[in-house]
């Protein structure tokens, strides 16, 4: 698990090496930058408004003399100024190019990851997106991906400047005296434990508040989703109650938060100002002595003050770095997931030819069949149709036609072509498959019909509209094609959806065509409009229709009854209703022999 | 999508007036808001004071190497950490309490609210949107009020005193820092605009990859089946495409923002520093005042950005507030009447005794109701019940069956004509009279987060267990119950979510016979449940029926069958009305419906079995 993420981490930095290597180098540059401003405050009132040597190396002043001339410095002070605002403009233009490139390094590898695990995602097997929840794995492509990106961002240049300042602070301070130094450094260890320990206590009560809010959200969504229930009941009294003391409770979570927050603040801060309060009585008692300069003292003071805060951020962000590490995991764990194989030497035959099944067995589960031994031969241009209850193995056996399900055993082709050497993307591209609860795409209708298609003449979407009766409501409805699904509570009904998915459908090149159960979200009458326009279409193709329609069955030129995963009876219509089965209980159903003679004899 | 909802209400520019009223709003917090202030202010400046005590040290102890008041010194300093230590220590509990304070009295005002306003409200807001609303709008109001103007206090009196403080030192130079300060403001403010933008520009960016990212998701199996991957890949990258451009441009600008504030300051910095060395060398400043000047100089400028952010901090939360007070503004289109309300009771605070018992006539008198938008849906409709009899509506979706219902229930109330409950016009009774006496099951079978005993006792709080059991009983629901791991005291999870649909609809029924009302209303499940649970539902249903006025929107054959009356509803019409043989009989819209719609019912009810 670990490796795993340490790997993707390592994969986000070497992607952006360049720009996180200048940005860590610049990070450097810009907190040493920051060392200079106390110095040079220090060299001019040590050496040029005291009586101090220089702090300067002998070297560098013999060079700045032989420059600008004997006594330059000593009669134009203005110079200190002149390096000040240098010191500050480079300072400035590193800082920039150090946020501007760490930028580009996290927003860089967050477009990796968004690019990767939309594509990965896309490309996982049909049988993860029955199983995933969905609400999870969009928090790991959303949120997740935030997290890591402020940490790429953010964290770890705080953390490096961090690093960075202590380094330089000691090796400045150091040479000027190690005990002021140490003592001015004395409480730091203290002020970054305490921040990492007091922070693990705000997450917590962080954490407490927003299981606190979640609650209260249940209380609040429960009573809007269920306002006709509440009212029906009067209830509402009671759920102001209710909803207040779940707010009152999120509240005094929150209020924890801040109390403990306005500790840490004060506690932190007020720590930073003593470390500075001693340092400065530390030189005071030195430079009093003669131990130490003014200039040394101004050094080391400001430093000292300068160091504070990124210690105490140090604390909080290596306590926070933890909740990036989870969300890299989550990340790494969904691009671990196997995608579905690629297949460089499938073939790409002709599929308007006889398909066999030949002892077709599926299971998803070992023991738990879906489909068991399942045999029959279609004539290339036949219609199919399927008979089964629910969970009978009706949708998973098409399914298979897609190849979104692989067999367990037995084999299936077409043409005398395994089904497991065609290709793909091929297979499916010339296999028109409409589900059962259809999705469209929040785009128009026209787009949404066009969409396997994209180059469609309106003649072609129009034609396709109307064999799936969607064209008389999609012209009746205001915006007619352009009418974008799902927004601003535009909602189309079950039915319509599914007319806009065979629509869809047809717009494609089919060889074979397969409803699954897709024409019973459409009325009967409908259902026989789409099946009659079909008919009248193109020949040849081979057509699947899981239906549980008298009407719509008994049209097939071979009707299968799938029973818990077995084919329990096919032939023609005529055979099926002379055999006592399914097929004829139904039949009789639906043709009015079994229910009305019960219903009128009941009633009477 | 509701992703978008919140996000392109334009930037407005700032309403004082909106403010205003919220702080009306938020009286209770007044008195904390005034200490708060009043903390920051001091703060503000204790905080000014660190250079001339850096001044004195230089000056005494330093130069002239004087140490006797060395001790009065640390004193005074730790002092002042400590006053600092205490009066920052309460402005942040301060600030924490007025923000939770004021989100929670504004979500008590909305959810207070969202009791009162009729289901007319509902149908045009999406859930989602009013959830928004109690939540996370309250949460930034309180934010506004409790952090807003924290900063803008402080950096005011922080600069005030630090000029002070340098004034009082040397006058020349501290005019030196006083001048850029303009400069500082505007250029802190043109940033605010631009990256107040560009912010915008990330999150609708962030919006549209999450929207692209949940259509991804959602709709993954069928862009298998359409070979659309390549595609769909093409146009999210162009979507990731556009975050990476505009957020490079948003950190192009934070970036630029400091070092550029920090340079203008830089310069003045060099000025003081320049000036201020020549005139200790004139001796006109001691180095005590020189390195005074510096220390202020350093931190006089870090509040110019504090400063400016307030319109900024207010602006981005005012779409917020908006919402809020628009939701606390809405009054509510159904009301008791005063006389009503003085005699029955309001809806918090019912006068039970005055209500008067409930026999269960129910009479629509040439009632006609229009929905807001003007669609009109019933016209002039007549329809009378007698107590305890069972009416069944049946017909096409949209027909106006579930407006009937709502009418009944008071949802609505008829836009002209009637209804009478036992001969009385049922606005002459309170709202909460009717629905304490209406049993009402949902389609969508409707429970809350808790146990299955809370849930059956929703509407009577204090019904003993007993009572609990002997409704589940009845619409044989203790059989699945006891098979869980608690009993009676299993948790149902959010909405129900861990129990079937089937198991839902039996708690649904118990919760309403529990309730024992004289009218009961039923919205009929169409989803498909296994067998044994749908006899379950039916007999459940037989069970709750007897012996109320019932009215259910029908869409199962044996519900049906045994109503009183089947009234079939045609485009805010009777059609059609009498009892199931009856109907058959006649050979109209009833005798159509049931033999293409039920049949296919009965075939699904077939194939719905196992096995």
């Amino acid at each position: 698990m670990h490796t795993q993420r340490n790997r993707l981490m390592g994969t986000l930095l070497r992607k952006n090496a360049r720009y996180f290597a200048i940005a860590f180098l610049l990070t450097a540059l810009t907190s040493l930058l920051r060392f200079v401003t106390p110095a040079l405050l220090a060299e001019l009132m040590d050496h040029y408004l005291g009586s101090e040597p220089s702090r300067l190396p002998a070297a560098v002043n013999r060079a700045v003399e032989s420059l600008l001339g004997p006594g330059f410095l000593e009669r134009n002070l203005w110079a200190f100024g002149v390096a000040l605002v240098a010191v500050s403009l480079i300072g400035g233009v590193s800082s920039f190019y150090r946020g501007k490139l760490s930028s580009m390094g996290s927003e860089s590898a967050a477009l990796y990851l968004r690019n990767r695990l939309y594509d990965h995602i896309q490309k996982l097997p049909y049988d993860y997106h029955v199983k995933v929840e969905t609400g999870d794995l969009l928090q790991r492509c959303t949120s997740d991906i935030n997290t890591v990106r402020a940490f790429l961002n953010q964290q770890v240049v705080a953390m490096l400047n961090a690093v960075f300042m202590i380094v330089f602070a000691l090796s400045l301070m150091l040479p000027i005296s190690v005990k002021v130094t140490l003592y001015s450094l004395s409480i730091t260890p203290v002020i970054f434990i305490f921040s990492m320990l007091f922070f693990r206590l705000v997450i917590r009560a962080f954490r407490r508040m927003d299981e606190a809010e979640a609650k209260m959200s249940t209380v609040l969504q429960e009573n809007l989703t269920g306002v006709r229930v509440v009212r029906a009941f009067g209830q509402a009294s009671n759920e102001i109650d209710k909803f207040d003391a779940a707010s009152l409770e999120h509240r005094n979570r929150g209020i924890k938060v801040a109390d403990l927050e306005a500790v840490y603040w004060a506690l932190s801060g007020s720590m930073g100002a003593v470390q500075i309060l001693i340092s400065l009585i530390v030189c005071i008692v030195e430079a009093s002595r003669g131990i130490i300069t003014l200039g040394d003292l101004i050094v080391i003071t400001g430093y000292t003050g300068m160091l504070t805060w990124p210690i105490r951020q140090l604390g909080r962000i290596l306590t926070e770095s933890g909740k990036s590490m989870v969300a890299l995991d989550r990340i790494s764990e969904v691009l671990r997931t196997k995608q579905e194989p690629e297949e460089p030497e499938a073939l790409r035959p002709d599929l308007r030819q006889d398909i066999v099944f030949d002892h077709v067995s599926l299971y998803y589960d070992k023991g738990n069949d879906v489909l068991r031994d399942i045999s029959f031969t279609v004539k290339a241009g036949q219609t199919v149709a399927i008979l089964g209850p629910t969970g009978s193995g009706k949708s998973s056996l098409v399914h298979l036609l897609q190849r979104l399900y692989e067999p367990r055993s037995g084999s299936i082709t077409i043409g005398g072509v395994p089904l497991d050497r065609i290709d793909r993307a091929y297979l499916r591209s010339r296999v028109g498959l409409v589900l059962q609860s259809s999705f469209l795409y929040s785009k128009t209708i026209r787009e949404n019909i066009a969409i396997a298609a994209r180059d469609a003449a309106q003649e072609e979407i129009d034609g396709a509209a109307r064999t799936a009766s969607a064209l008389e409501f999609i012209e009746k409805s205001e915006k007619g094609y352009d009418t974008v699904v799902g927004e601003r509570g535009v909602t189309l009904s079950g039915g319509q959806k599914q007319r806009v998915a065979i629509a869809r459908t047809l717009m494609k090149n089919n060889d074979i065509l397969i409803f699954d159960d897709s024409l019973s979200a459409v009325d009967t009458q409908t259902d026989a409009q789409i099946r009659q326009a079909l008919l009248s279409g193109e020949k040849g193709v081979t057509t699947f229709i899981i239906s549980h329609r008298i009407s719509t069955l008994s049209r097939a030129d071979l009707i299968l009854v799938l029973e818990d995963g077995r084919i329990t009876a096919s032939g023609t219509h005529e055979e099926l209703i002379s055999r006592p089965g399914l097929y004829a209980r139904i039949n009789a159903i639906q043709s009015g022999l079994e229910d009305t003679a019960s219903a009128e004899t009941e009633v009477n | 999508m509701e992703y978008e909802q919140e996000l392109d209400m334009a930037p407005k520019k700032f309403s004082l007036q909106l403010w205003r009223r919220i702080l009306k709003l938020s009286r209770n917090h007044w008195r904390e808001l005034g200490e708060c202030m009043l903390m920051l202010a001091l703060l503000g400046i204790t905080e000014s004071l660190p250079p001339l005590l850096t001044r004195y040290a230089v000056d005494r102890f330093v130069v002239a190497r004087d140490t006797s008041t060395l001790g009065w010194f640390i004193a005074l300093y730790a002092g002042l950490l400590l006053f600092n230590f205490v009066i920052s220590h309460r402005f942040i509990q301060l600030s924490g309490h007025i923000e939770w304070g004021v989100n929670y009295d504004l979500r008590a005002k909305g959810f207070r609210k969202l009791q009162e306003l009729p289901f007319s409200y509902y149908d045009r807001m999406p859930v989602g949107n009013l959830l928004t609303r109690v939540t996370s709008d309250t949460a930034q109001i309180g934010e506004a009020l409790g952090w807003g103007l924290v900063d803008f206090v402080w950096g005011v009196f922080f600069l005030a005193a630090s000029f002070i403080g340098m004034a009082a030192l040397n006058a020349k130079l501290a005019l030196a820092a006083l001048v850029s300060l303009p400069v500082m403001f505007a250029i802190s403010i043109l940033f605010q605009k631009k990256m107040i933008v560009s912010q915008r520009n990330i999150r609708k960016s962030n919006s549209a990859i999450t929207a692209a990212f949940n259509e991804g998701i959602m709709g993954a199996r069928t862009t298998k089946t359409l070979v659309r991957e390549e595609m769909n890949y093409e146009e999210f990258s162009a979507q990731t495409d556009i975050m990476y451009r505009r957020s490079i441009r948003g950190a192009v600008l934070s970036a630029l923002f400091l070092p550029i504030i920090s340079s203008v300051g830089a310069i003045v910095t060099a000025f003081v520093l320049t000036e201020g060395a020549g005139l200790v060398l004139e001796g006109v400043i001691s180095l005590g005042t020189l390195a005074a000047f510096m220390s202020y100089i350093t931190d006089f400028f870090e509040p110019v950005e504090h400063i400016a952010s307030i319109f900024s901090e207010f602006q981005r939360r005012q779409a917020a507030a908006e919402r809020v007070l628009t939701l606390l503004d809405t009054e509510p289109d159904i009301r008791d009447s005063r006389e009503v309300e003085e005699l029955f009771g309001d809806n918090f605070r019912p006068k039970k005794e005055n209500w008067p018992p409930i026999r269960g006539d129910i009479d629509f008198e040439d009632v006609s109701f229009r929905y807001k938008d003007g669609e009109s849906v019933l016209s002039h409709f007549d329809l009378h019940i007698r107590a305890g009899q069972t009416v069944a509506l049946v017909g096409a979706t949209g027909a106006g069956k579930s407006t009937i219902v709502n009418l009944i229930c008071r949802f609505y109330e008829p836009t002209e004509g009637s209804i009478l409950i036992d001969g009385t016009d049922y606005r002459q009774r309170s709202q909460l009279w009717l629905q304490s006496n209406i049993g009402y099951v949902l389609q969508e079978p409707q429970l809350f987060s808790g146990t299955i005993a809370d849930n059956i006792r929703y509407a009577d709080k204090d019904a003993g267990m007993e009572e609990v059991k002997r409704a589940a009983r009845q619409v044989n629901a203790e059989g699945f119950i006891m098979k869980l791991e608690n009993g009676y005291d299993s948790q149902v999870g959010e909405g129900g979510n861990r129990l079937s649909t089937g198991e839902k609809q039996l708690i649904s029924f118990a919760r309403a016979i529990l309730h024992n009302p004289r009218i009961f209303v039923l919205d009929e499940a169409t989803s498909s449940v296994d067998t044994e649970t749908e006899m379950m539902i039916q007999r459940a249903i037989e069970k709750t029926l007897e012996g109320r006025t019932s009215f259910i929107i029908a869409h199962r054959l044996s519900t049906v069958r045994h109503a009183d009356r089947i009234l079939v509803i045609e485009d805010g019409k009777i059609a059609e009305s009498g009892s199931h043989s009856e109907l058959i009989a006649a050979r109209g819209r009833y005798y159509q419906l049931y033999t293409t719609q039920f049949r296919e019912e009965r075939s699904m009810d077939v194939l719905g079995k196992k096995g």
